[in-house]
């Protein structure tokens, strides 16, 4: 039962519109019991008091498996991940995406969802781009040109929002196919199909597109929407692209922003090459040029490319002129946390955490006190708390412990040996 | 008890210089007494009578819009303020940040103070101003804030040294302090109050740094800004060492905090004041000193030179300056398909 969303204006007149369909004899009010139970979110305490349910131990377990089973297949080692990525991010809108099993639609679901994917995926991979597909009356058509900047797509999609007609999966293969055979090789070519619909009208072989796609090195992931099917799972099957159907709202959003942080690298696409990169400096304050973005006059803020002297509004771009790849400094450690990830905390039992000899029971990074047992870093030996250690698996990625220790060029080799 | 004679004669020479308003320009005079030893938000309390008074007084205090955490970062290198050729000795710096302190518990009833030392071998939390423990009853001449923070501070300080007689042979030119160390405590901590309710005050982190650059922390402290940027901590910084430092000043433009290197180390309070004391709503309605320009560009790994224009390895983004034949951080060939390389990288990773 979805218990955290809560109905909008236009999905209580939708839910009207369908009122013919399902039970005549309901009034809305009373379909919102039926569909969720609000009630079921709170629970008695002991003195009778009503409370909600407590969140945080199941989210707090969900957690620690979700970290159990990145850390099985990980290995522990280093794996190599696909940091310049180009990702064609295909919607099915044919009808089926109309439906309204996902309120207050699956097109306005998706359309929410991949607008906060599309931000994330920039903020994790600021050197990657993202171009647009849309699947409509049988055919494919590309919304967006492969880019870097997030304002562009997601305008894009959401003046675009309309369903109609059939699904075909072949035809935007064959479309992302063109799109992403263009790029140079050092490039991870993915594609992400949120495919809602539950058959495919293809004007040619579908198989033989698959393969064609295998030889390109596309990893096609497929997002499902209604239930599974066996050409989605084929197609990720062979192009080593994950097949997930969501179960509900929630599920999706996780789901999608699954494929946010870089995938591993398959071993044969790993191709090590060197970019030619140019880091403009910024433009003198009250300089006026004009710009080869707009092909408008500015003053003042913006950026030179060192090659070819052109000025561009914002950055990661490629110059227009010259072609030459223009990032900042801090683009490239935005993903080096990817490189150098830290290791997972252990989970400290209750009697290791009465055992232990620590004067005052507190988390070392928030000095909050410790009521139950925490997590321990296997590095430094420091306690932290349940939530210091999703925030700094998920967001800080340096633990406290082991940047407040200098470790002496001795030492380390003392330890390492 | 304090001994204050002890503490004031290693860390603070002569009498403090205040320049602040009366104490008494704040508080009703009936109940300057009992209110001087509460007035940030804590619970002791005088009296059962006053505890519910004190109680119902917050409940109808709401959290206005320039209610501020503010978590100070302190740098208590030796390497640097033992050699430092500034006008400013460090007991003369503590004197100053402990009045601006003191200040920015004064403005408002509800502002939050952290004060986490950055040192050269460790870095630990000195004083927060909303733990029971943390408040000291004032005698003597000294206010309680600063006797408490002081005495924590010498503390600190001697643990530091002890933690850092054990290594032998540092160069002492370029020696760093920990720098990300406190920031990831700082914004741990930010990240527990904003656990704990929707009713919380706006954080943000002042960065009182003097130590130079360490650049094997370049990585750790870029990851720290980029999660300060995503929780919207703004982290301001004064920076009283001698050339300016590259990683403040991106932390301060990524995050939108304010950077200030001051000209006249004589006057920091000053600058603390005017410039680091607004709060964050009240931002928007002055002119705070802007940086003239920070410098983005990249150093080549090689030569550690800046550079314009560079080569990127795609699979571990180094920067080089010309161009090679293999990456020397990840040991790839460069053009090449990788499943001989990559074999013979997994193979020595176990035993290095």
């Amino acid at each position: 039962m979805n218990n955290s969303e809560k109905k909008r204006m236009n999905g209580e007149a939708e839910e009207e519109n369908e009122e013919d369909v399902e039970d005549e004899g309901r009034d809305a009010w009373e379909r919102t019991y039926t569909d969720e139970r609000s009630w079921e979110a709170l629970e008695e305490d002991e003195s009778g008091l009503l409370q909600p349910i407590d969140n945080k131990a199941i989210y707090h377990s969900q957690y620690r498996r979700r970290l159990q089973s990145l850390s099985a297949t990980s290995a522990a080692s280093r794996i190599q991940k696909g940091l310049i990525r180009f990702l064609c991010v295909v919607v099915d809108l044919s009808k089926a995406a109309g439906e309204m099993d996902f309120k207050p639609s699956r097109m306005a679901v998706i359309a929410k969802h991949v607008e906060a994917f599309i931000r994330e995926f920039f903020d994790q991979n600021p050197l990657s781009q993202i171009g647009l597909v849309i699947i409509k009356d049988g055919v494919a058509q590309s919304l967006t040109e492969l880019g870097g900047s997030p304002e562009a797509h997601i305008k894009a999609l959401m003046v675009k929002l309309g369903c109609a007609g059939d699904s075909s999966l072949q035809n935007a293969l064959e479309l992302v196919h063109d799109t992403l055979h263009k790029i140079p090789s050092y490039g991870h070519r993915e594609v992400l199909i949120l495919y809602s619909a539950l058959s495919t009208c293809d004007p040619g072989d579908i198989m033989e597109t698959i393969q064609k796609c295998k030889k390109a090195k596309l990893r096609c992931s497929v997002i499902g929407l209604s239930a599974e099917m066996f050409v989605c799972k084929h197609l990720c099957q062979e192009t080593g692209g994950s097949y997930m159907v969501a179960l509900d709202e929630g599920h999706f959003k996780e789901l999608l922003l699954e494929h946010a942080p870089p995938p591993p690298a398959l071993a044969e696409f790993a191709i090590a090459n060197l970019i030619k990169m140019g880091f403009p400096q910024r433009a003198a304050e009250g300089s006026i040029a004009i710009c080869s973005c707009h092909r408008e006059a500015k003053v003042g803020e913006g950026y030179i490319c060192p090659r070819c002297k052109a000025r561009v509004c914002e950055l990661p771009t490629e110059c227009r002129f010259c072609g030459l790849t223009l990032v900042s400094s801090p683009h490239l450690a935005r993903s080096y946390h990817h490189l150098f990830p830290i290791e997972p905390f252990t989970e400290i039992s209750a009697r290791q955490f009465e055992l232990s000899r620590v004067a005052s029971k507190t988390c070392f990074s928030c000095r909050e006190s410790l009521l139950t047992p925490g997590a321990a870093c296997t590095k430094c030996k420091q306690y932290f708390c349940l939530d210091c250690d999703i925030y700094i698996h998920e967001s800080l990625h340096n633990c406290p412990g082991c940047e407040s220790r200098r470790i002496t060029p001795a030492a380390a080799s003392a330890t390492k040996s | 008890m304090l001994k204050e004679g002890a503490i004031e004669s290693r860390l603070v020479a002569g009498p403090l210089v205040v320049t602040t308003w009366p104490r008494s320009f704040l508080l009703p005079p009936h109940s300057r007494g009992k209110l001087l030893r509460d007035f940030n938000q804590s619970t002791v309390v005088v009296g059962h009578g006053y505890a519910s008074f004190q109680a119902n007084r917050r409940s109808l205090i709401s959290f206005s819009d320039d209610v501020s955490l503010l978590v100070v970062l302190i740098d208590t290198n030796p390497f640097f303020w033992s050699t430092s050729s500034s006008s400013l000795n460090f007991h003369q710096f503590v004197s100053h940040v402990l009045v601006f302190l003191d200040l920015i518990v004064r403005l408002s009833q509800l502002n939050q103070i952290v004060v986490i030392a950055t040192g050269h071998n460790t870095c630990d939390y000195i004083y927060d101003s909303s733990l029971d423990t943390d408040q000291v009853t004032g005698e003597g001449e000294l206010p309680a804030l600063y006797s408490f923070v002081l005495q924590r501070l010498e503390e600190f300080v001697d643990k530091d040294e002890k933690l850092g007689a054990k290594q032998e042979g540092l160069s002492e030119k370029r020696a760093s302090s920990l720098l990300s160390g406190s920031l990831s405590m700082a914004l741990c901590y930010i990240q527990r109050v904003f656990r704990s309710g929707p009713l919380h005050p706006q954080p943000r982190i002042l960065c009182l740094q003097g130590s130079p650059d360490g650049s094997e922390q370049y990585v750790s402290i870029m990851n720290a800004i980029f999660s300060a940027q995503r929780s919207m901590v703004p982290i301001d910084c004064c920076y009283v060492g001698s050339h300016n430092s590259a990683f403040l000043q991106q932390a301060s433009y990524i995050t939108g905090g304010v950077y200030v290197k001051p000209q006249h180390l004589e006057g920091l309070y000053q600058y603390l004041a005017t410039v680091f004391a607004v709060d964050l709503h009240s931002r928007s309605f002055l002119q705070l000193p802007r940086p003239a320009g920070v410098d983005f560009r990249a150093s080549c790994f090689c030569h550690k030179t800046t550079i314009d224009m560079g080569y990127v390895c795609s699979v571990c983004l180094s920067i080089f300056c010309k161009h090679h034949d293999k990456c020397s951080t990840c040991g790839l060939v460069f053009g090449k398909v990788q499943s001989d390389a990559a074999s013979d990288r997994k193979r020595k990773v176990p035993e290095s």
